[in-house]
């Protein structure tokens, strides 16, 4: 298969802009290669992404893509698929983005189950604004806005995709890049929303949970017999922090999806279908008033 | 003013929410609807489901009518306090119809030769089984179809309609109660309105802005349609939700407005028309995401549907307060259009118009409406629809020419659209600023010229909106005495006034803008410079437009018409405020006799009890107070006994004292 598509193919047009030894490269990597797995060509594909270091991924992947508002990627790439449902839709963006500004939307993308997949580079710190405490952060971790340590309890995104109705949950590492591959092509390929929340190392700006921080503590779920169909498991799991921290493929359950369940779209994408109306649907619709 | 054929009969029907108005309202107006009559309705409510005062005003005529009107010529209340609060507007010859068991005429309260018709309504329903008390308002309506001289046989027709989803029981109870009602009115002889009606009998549409807009949407091509509720744009969402699937429109109540224009735009990415509706604490939240469109040039429509506000402000009441909010939408310098359509039918085209140019020149495009407009139905003639309309989706390509960039800096500022999926090429939609292929120039690779020129690329796209433009035209004579300028949905009020105007002697003529940006700077200033007075007419406290107009043309109107209290304009209020201004009085912001009556109804529902009412009002200067008073005598409803009196600040409306008797 010579024309198969290669990782070269979805070469971006420009170098990432990330500090070297950044873990966003490793994501990077990890989705083209899922892309390559998946064999989804480059037009099929379009990565949606908010603001902050690893909402710039679409601009270092071939693919089409928004960059968008903070905090506005979900909303935007619902919208997105929902007006073309050929489209593969990846979401790309950080712990801020997603988890702060953004947690409104994302909950409400997981109830809603379209089919989105979406990554969160989790470096539990700030990092394109310069070091202030992340939604992820640990508590009493010192950043630029917390010298007295982090009061505030961090989010659980695992936990909070399982009782928000995530039908893909799974967790990944930048530096374990084969596990991270399978979790972004398991969660393409599953019809429904999966949010993969990916540990993604600020070496700049977090000096706490850096990549030895996380090789001491994450093992592979896979390899330990777990069952991603039981949701009390995954429930467990999720609560699972300090020495040992689970990663992989944590929850994944079939529920239809919005996108089946929605009538307009039963003929087909939005994007192909016929514009406007004729005069005599329009005179049924006033004969509805008189 | 009398009642006449042309500029109509209008009725008010007053109650509480919940009593049912809504269908005796809508019963009416469809029979007159269906006898050929022009309607216009208004109906001025509040936000919660029961309880609470509604009032409903319906103009009905044999031509066109494009406002709710003056006078009141028949009022039909449902309870005690509606009739108080009504009755005094009722016009000499009018008649007032209520139920003898639950309400007492207040002759104090009424002009002269109104009719006062009391129906023993329990009694009349007494046949016709157990009856439920929404449902009773069926026998004043009976009477009131008999004074207008409607025939039965149409609102029996009606009342089948409205009510065969229901079940057929219903509708036979509702039509026996009217006919008793009918039948009453007949053989106790009740005085006719006297107008030989010539019934057009032609079947015309009766629907309201938002209804409008939303067809006009579909006619347009709008595919996707996301919304957070909220009043008074809530039933663009409903009108679109239960016409889904024929219309083949993508209907997504979001979970907030940042939402609902953040997948507008995903949506419009995507390649579909889209569109989202919200009123101005929505837009707030969209503001951010109108710049976003701009940027990622994104075509997408937004409606803001204003009521008053700052804040949540009045949630059922209309007004124009949007307009420095939406000149004002998201940080920095983008390309949009923002257009106020000036009634319902040209709400159904301004849709599908805000779609083309929004395709065509890759911006958002925002449609300012009103609550007025919004949610006042009306009669249009049959043909005012089209479905026919052009669809314009400007640059588009099918495919990908070799070398293609989004961005493209090309001499009209627009870009050829490639759409996500076309195989070929790829690029980003980006945020921040960015170069013709999409790359963004804003940290790695910032660049200075390459910023300037895409700024002026984008905003180049304007010098190409303004031809696409309908000019606004002076209506009424060349040359008069005062100029009345308005924008959007006071158009029907101001035409009227202009008349009204004419009829007492003053030659006033009338410019409307609907394009608020661009703005047809050329045409009004040429306009403008041949009025002798200029008075801008609006919604809101500040004179928001008369300030565009300053901005845009330079000129400074010497006049402020402004409403806000929540009311849209009567007709004459516009006329009396004009006469003034031609007279040279000043205009006063004193709190009018009727103003406070109502400032003392509130009293007496916060802090009395319902057992009494206002009755006189006297106003007068008080010697330790330096503005004057109006003495309010407040009586008991049953006795008519003094239970005391209120004082109210005849200038700033303070409640000042309540003395009991």
């Amino acid at each position: 298969m010579s024309d198969a598509l290669k990782i070269d193919d979805f070469k971006g047009p420009v170098h990432p802009d990330w500090c070297p030894g950044c873990g966003d490269y490793g994501v990077l990597k990890a989705l083209k290669e899922a892309a390559v797995a998946l064999q989804i060509p480059p037009h099929k594909l379009m990565v949606v992404s908010g603001i902050g270091c690893s909402s710039n991924l679409p601009g270092f992947i071939n693919a089409y893509g928004a960059h968008t508002l903070h905090g506005r990627a979900v909303p935007v790439a619902s919208g997105a698929r929902l007006a073309n449902t050929d489209l593969h839709v990846v979401i790309t963006g950080g712990d801020g983005d997603g988890y702060g500004l953004g947690l409104g939307h994302l909950i409400h993308a997981m109830r809603r189950n379209l089919n989105l997949t979406y990554i969160v580079m989790d470096n539990q710190i700030y990092g394109l604004t310069t070091g202030q405490t992340s939604p992820t952060s640990m508590l009493s971790h010192r950043t630029k806005t917390t010298p007295r340590g982090n009061v505030e309890q961090p989010i659980n995104p695992i936990g909070l995709a399982l009782i928000s109705g995530a039908t893909y949950v799974a967790r990944g590492f930048s530096g374990n890049p084969k596990q991270l591959t399978e979790l972004i092509a398991g969660g393409i390929s599953h019809a429904g929303l999966a949010l993969i929340d990916v540990f993604s190392p600020c070496v700049t700006w977090n000096k706490v949970n850096t990549y030895a921080w996380f090789r001491e503590r994450v093992y592979d779920l896979s390899q330990e017999g777990h069952d991603p169909a039981n949701w009390s498991v995954a429930m467990e799991k999720a609560l699972q922090w300090g020495d040992r921290i689970p990663t992989g493929l944590i929850y994944q359950t079939y529920r239809p999806t919005y996108e089946e369940a929605e009538p307009v779209l039963g003929k087909g994408p939005l994007v192909a279908q016929d514009l406007g109306i004729n005069q005599s649907l329009l005179d049924q619709f006033l004969a509805e008033t008189m | 003013m009398k009642a006449d054929q042309s500029s109509g009969v209008i009725v008010g029907i007053a109650g509480a929410a919940g009593d049912g108005l809504d269908k005796t309202g809508d019963t009416l107006a469809r029979t007159a609807s269906r006898l050929g009559l022009s309607v216009f309705a208004y109906n001025s409510y509040q936000s919660i489901i029961r309880g609470g005062h509604i009032w409903l005003r319906i103009r009905l005529a044999e031509g066109k009518v494009t406002n709710h009107g003056d006078a009141l010529h028949a009022l039909m209340v449902l309870n005690q306090d509606s009739l108080e609060r009504h009755v005094a507007e009722v016009e000499p010859g009018g008649v007032v119809f209520y139920d003898r068991d639950r309400v007492r005429p207040v002759p104090t309260l009424m002009r002269r030769e109104v009719q006062e018709f009391g129906l023993p309504v329990r009694e009349l329903a007494q046949p016709f089984g157990k009856v439920p008390a929404v449902m009773q308002n069926a026998v004043l309506l009976g009477a009131m179809l008999f004074w207008l001289e409607f025939e039965f046989a149409v609102t029996r027709e009606v009342l089948q309609d409205t009510f065969a989803h229901k079940s057929p029981e219903i509708a036979h109870q509702n039509t026996a109660l009217a006919q008793a009602g009918y039948q009453y009115a007949e053989q106790n002889a009740l005085r006719p309105v006297g107008l030989s009606w010539d019934f057009g009998r032609i079947r015309r549409p009766f629907v309201t802005g938002n209804e409008a807009l939303a067809m006009g949407a579909v006619a347009g091509g709008c595919k996707f349609y996301a919304a957070y509720p909220m009043t008074p744009a809530s039933s663009i969402l409903h009108w679109l939700v239960a016409h889904s699937e024929a219309a083949g429109v993508l209907v997504k109540q979001a979970e907030d407005e940042l939402a609902v224009i953040n997948m507008a735009i995903g949506a419009s990415l995507s390649g579909v028309r889209a569109m989202g509706g919200t009123s101005g604490g929505g837009f707030a939240l969209m503001s951010e995401a109108i710049g976003l469109a701009a940027m990622l040039e994104a075509p997408v429509v937004i409606v803001n549907s204003q009521r008053g506000g700052p804040s949540t402000g009045l949630p059922t009441k209309t007004g124009q307060e949007d307009l420095n909010q939406v000149l004002g939408a998201s940080q920095g310098d983008y390309p949009r259009i923002v257009m106020a359509p000036y009634n319902t039918r040209d709400a159904y085209y301004s849709a599908a118009e805000a779609l083309n140019l929004a395709e065509r020149f890759q911006c958002p495009v925002i449609i300012l409406s009103d609550l007025l407009l919004s949610e006042h139905p009306e009669t249009l003639e049959p043909s005012d629809l089209q479905a026919a309309l052009p669809i314009d989706r400007g640059h588009l390509l099918a495919e990908a020419p070799v070398g293609y960039k989004r961005y493209q800096m090309t001499t009209d500022g627009i870009s050829p659209r490639v759409l996500p999926g076309t195989p070929g090429t790829t690029f980003v939609a980006a945020s921040d600023e960015h170069d013709e292929e999409g790359n963004v120039i804003s940290d790695q690779f910032t660049n200075a010229p390459l910023r300037r020129k895409m700024h002026e690329k984008r905003m180049r796209k304007m010098d190409g909106v303004l031809p696409l433009l309908e000019p606004p035209c002076l209506a009424g004579p060349q040359d008069a005495e005062v100029t009345l300028v308005g924008w959007g949905s006071t158009w029907g009020a101001i035409q009227e006034a202009v008349t009204q105007l004419a009829a007492d002697g003053i030659v006033a003529n009338h410019l409307h803008l609907k394009y608020l940006i661009p703005f047809h700077r050329d045409h009004v200033r040429k306009i403008l410079s041949g009025s002798r007075q200029i008075a801008v007419v609006e919604n809101n406290i500040s004179g928001q437009f008369a300030r565009h107009l300053l901005a845009e043309t330079g000129i400074r109107p010497a006049h402020l018409i402004l409403k806000y209290d929540g009311e849209p304009f009567r007709p004459r209020e516009i006329t009396i405020q004009t006469l003034a201004i031609v007279e040279g009085k000043p205009h006063t912001l004193g709190v009018l006799e009727h103003e406070a009556r109502e400032i003392a109804y509130h009293h007496i529902r916060i802090h009395l009890d319902d057992r009494c009412r206002p009755s006189e009002l006297v106003r007068r200067a008080m010697a330790e107070q330096t503005t004057p008073v109006w003495h309010t005598t407040i009586v008991d409803r049953d006795t008519a006994a003094v239970t005391g009196t209120l004082l109210i600040d005849a200038e700033t409306g303070a409640t000042l004292q309540w003395l009991p008797a």
